[in-house]
Parts: structure tokens; sequence; C-alpha cells
């Protein structure tokens, strides 16, 4: 399989699946390019293209500083910016950086709770997409392996 | 010589008594633990090394908040609702399942340690039912149902003068280093209890049993006490026996008698 | 084959809800081997499908590194007691499954 994908194609092909639901105002696409990405650069230039990210702390990103189990990992994403269309989290060590995409309708907060795997210490983001603008919160989590034979 | 080894010492000169008190021995081992966690009430620690750790804490509360083990209580209403061949069913040795605090106990005409795991076995093998592998899926699901059924039940056992020789036992094996690595659990869970081994908590005896079965994180599904016991024997380099094994319900008989009076609070998620 | 439906829970406060919900599902990234060294196939929820009186206000789209198990929790505005919410989902192989309630 070739995954030599050029930035155009990715876009290309994100306009192609997009598919337009019942969210007023809101388009979403299932970017499975993104979800293949094996590194986080490619994933936000598929999720995102050329819009500008920003570093915000408006972003709430809950997620332990060391996790217990790799495999289950609590994670929150929250935030009071208006108008947010879209939360991608992304794991940067995980061989396929991208975790989950939520697309948030108008009467949904931005607000998400899941449990994901973390293969191994990394630095997690919180990607929050508004109409025009993209806003990221990162932190560090520890993945070790436990004392008594782990 | 620490207050903490000082009391240990105490405590361990009654081992290898004749005449135990199972009563004595919880209390002594309550104030050692009321000394070395003077913060932490002694029935907190029914929650094992969370009651000691906050960080991890945290992940396990998120965890509680919509727990994994939820799934295999509703296999175990599952099991524990179906008949068997002959029309009967665990509801006629276990009630509404509510039965966890009787658990274990010494059998007078067997003149041994019956855990919850084995009444379950003696139930089906008395309706013809084939007996379930102690290591097996099935019954770690009707255990894990139990437990939550029983949830809050206090522990309340009664040792027999015919069963102190079991209960000896299983405090003795507590107290007896094994393995490669030449550990006895007490260095673990009494010694070094609420400091880290490696990247992990190590919890304290007491309220050690309440919490059974456990979804373990690491496994991936439930599974019982007896797991447990045995990776414990591993990761010291001895041989882990056998689930139910006489000298493993031996131990459970032990462990559980030091967590009298405190409240099941079966089953739970761990890492 | 037997798939098990979305477990739900939800509580109104004021006029946001608070919805829980844990699906169970293996979640299999496809790069684990089983006992006999061969890969155990992908096999994991992609579509998460959140419905509040009928209308579309929440999808989720997963990868496998989503945990075995998964849960997920989002909150809705313009909530009230009595009002239905239903998830479903979808996996890379096609077998859905869903759950619904009543709002509380």
């Amino acid at each position: 399989m070739n995954t030599n994908f050029s930035r155009r194609w990715f876009v290309k092909s994100l306009a192609a699946v997009a598919v337009i639901v019942s969210f007023p105002g809101v388009v979403f696409a299932r970017a499975k390019g993104a979800f293949n990405a094996g590194k986080t650069n490619d994933v936000v230039d598929v999720l995102f293209g050329d819009l500008p990210i920003e570093e915000s702390t408006e972003i709430t990103f809950k997620l332990p500083d060391i996790a217990e189990n790799g495999a289950v990992v609590p994670a929150t994403v929250a935030t009071e910016i208006e108008g947010v269309t879209q939360i991608a989290i992304v794991i940067d060590e995980n061989p396929n950086p991208l975790s989950a995409v939520f697309d948030i309708g108008e009467m949904s907060l931005a607000d998400v709770s899941t449990r994901i795997k973390i293969g191994k210490s990394s630095v997690a983001r919180a990607y929050v997409k508004t109409s025009d603008k993209v806003f990221m919160n990162s932190r560090e989590v520890k993945v070790t392996i436990g004392g008594c034979g782990g | 010589m620490t207050r903490g080894t000082a009391c240990l010492v105490a405590l361990l000169t009654t081992v290898g008594s004749a005449s135990a008190d199972p009563e004595s021995d919880r209390q002594a081992l309550t104030r050692y633990f009321e000394q070395r966690f003077p913060d932490v009430e002694v029935a907190a620690h029914i929650d094992g090394a969370y009651a000691l750790n906050e960080q991890t804490r945290e992940q396990w509360l998120a965890m509680e908040d919509f727990p994994p083990y939820e799934f295999s209580v509703d296999d175990g209403e599952v099991l524990f609702d179906a008949n068997f061949e002959d029309g009967s069913g665990y509801q006629d040795c276990f009630d509404d399942g509510n039965v966890k605090a009787d658990y274990p106990y010494f059998d007078h005409e067997r003149q041994t340690v019956v855990t919850l795991e084995l009444a379950i076995n003696d139930c089906r093998v008395a309706s013809g039912e084939e007996p379930l592998a102690y290591n097996g899926e099935d019954i770690a699901l009707l255990s894990a149902y139990m437990a939550f059924a029983s949830r809050d039940s206090v522990i309340d056992l009664e040792v027999p003068p015919e069963g102190l020789a079991a209960y000896e036992a299983g405090k003795q094996y507590y107290y007896s280093r094994r393995g490669q690595l030449n550990f006895s659990c007490s260095q673990c869970h009494m010694l070094m209890s609420g400091m880290k081994l490696r990247a992990e908590t190590l919890s304290a005896t007491i309220g050690q049993v309440t919490h059974w079965p456990v979804y373990r994180f690491k496994w991936q599904e439930i599974g019982p006490l007896h797991r447990r016991f045995v990776e414990c024997n591993e990761q010291v380099g001895a041989e882990g026996l056998d689930y139910q094994s006489e000298t493993y319900r031996n131990l459970e008989y032990f462990l559980t008698y030091m967590s009298q009076g405190l409240p099941l609070n079966g089953p739970a998620s761990r890492k | 084959m037997n798939v098990k439906p979305v477990k739900i829970r939800g509580r109104v406060k004021g006029v946001v809800a608070n919805i829980k919900c844990l699906m169970p599902h293996p979640m299999e990234t496809g790069t684990r081997r089983d006992d006999a060294g061969e890969f155990i196939p992908a096999h994991y929820i992609e579509t998460v499908t959140c419905l509040h009186n009928d209308k579309e206000v929440m999808i989720a789209h997963w990868g496998a590194s989503v945990s075995k198990d998964p849960y997920f929790s989002f909150k809705i505005k313009g909530a009230n007691a009595g009002d239905s919410v239903k998830v479903s989902w979808v996996d890379n192989l096609g077998e859905t499954s869903s759950g619904d309630i009543v709002l509380k």
C-alpha cells in the first residue's frame, strides 16, 4: 500500500468523502486518511488543512500525568470557546496518532470524555476547531511498566 | 528499630503459636495500620492502593464513572438466573446472590474451608451439573454478579475451634518468605505498604479481599482472588498453586478474617 | 453475531443533560497476535451517532486506539426529563448496535 500521499491528495479525498447531514451549518467528514496517518503533522493537515493552529489554555484537557494502564487512559476535553464544531484527540507516539474526532452539533456542548490507548509515554494533544480557527492544548502522559513484574 | 518494625516483630512473635486468636491478630494488625497511616481510616483500605495514592485514585474514580466490570456483572446475572437441567438453579442455593459475606467458612463435615467458588460448584454438582473450572470465565462472572449483589454487606466471620488450624495455616503462609526473591506477603503489604515497588503503590493487608473479583486493566477481564495469588507468587519467583487449592483457601480464610467488620465492595476495577 | 447493546445513563441538570455510555466491543487494533502467532484482525467501532429526540447531536469518529469496551460521555443542552436519547455505532466490519434511554 502506498503510504506516501501528497497533501493535495489528502485534501481532495477529504472533500470527496464529505457528507452533509442534519447539523445546521456543520459539515463533517469521515477523514479516513487522518486515522491512517502515522505522524501528528499529517493528521493535522488532513483534519484542518490550512487553518491556523493556536495554542490555548481555554481548553481543559484532563489526562493523568502517569497512566495507571496504557490500555485505558481516561481523557476529557472541554472548553467554553464559542462556535466549536469539532474536537480531536491526538497521541503523538501512537503508531496512528489520531485517536478520536468528535463532531459537535449545535445542541451539544464542547465537552467530551472517553478512554484511550496510549502505547508509550507521549505528548497528547486536544484540538478544538471553530469555523475559522483551530485551538490546541497539550500535555505529557507517562506510561510505565509497573512493579511486581507489571 | 522503627516503630513499624517493632510492631511487626511483636505481631510475628505470635506466629507459630498453637493457640491462634484471630480477633487479637486482627486488632494488632488494625493498630499497625492505624499507626502506619494515621491519616487513613482503616475502613478506607477496602479501596486498596487507591486509599494511599491520590493520583491513581483520581484515575480509578474516572473509571468508576462507568466501570468495565458492569458487563461482567450483567453476564454473571444471566448465568445466575439460568436454570440447571433438572429445573433447579443457583437461587435455590444462594437466594438472590447476596451471600458473599458468609464466605469463606469452615465446613464441619468436610473439615475444610469453603469459599464462594467452591460453594458455586457444590450447588452445581448437587443438581447433577458439571463443576465449572476455577480458572474459567463462567465462575468469575457468577462471582462478579454475587459480589455486586452482596455489596455493602459486612464481613462477619466466626472461626470455630476446629477451623483454627486452617486459619493458622493461612496466617503462616502470609508471613512466610518464598520464591527466588524470598519475599513474604507481609513484607510488601505490611512493611512496605503505601510505598512504591517500581511504579506500583502497595496496598495494605486489611481490606485486601473485600473488593474481589476484580476487573484488572492488565487482564482486560474480570478475575478471581486466587488469580492474583498466583500472580503474586510468580512475581516473587515462587510457583503459583492451583486456584482453590487448600493453601489458597486457607490464605483467603485468614485474609477475610483480617477484614472482619468491613463492608464488601466488589467487584472492583484495578490496574 | 451476538452483538450487545449500548449501556446508557443520562441525567438532566437544569437544561443540560449529561449522557454516559459504555459499549461492549473488542476494539482490536489489528496489531495484536493470538496464541498461534497470527494477527488478530482489526475490529473496532468507527462511528458513533448520538440522537436526542431523533435529531443528531453528536457524531464520534474513532480509530482503533479507543479503549476496549469504549466509554463515551457528552453533554447536550436544551434537554428535558422525558426526552429520548439514542446512541448507535457501526464498526469497521459493518456490525452495528445501539441503546436508548429516556432522560431523567
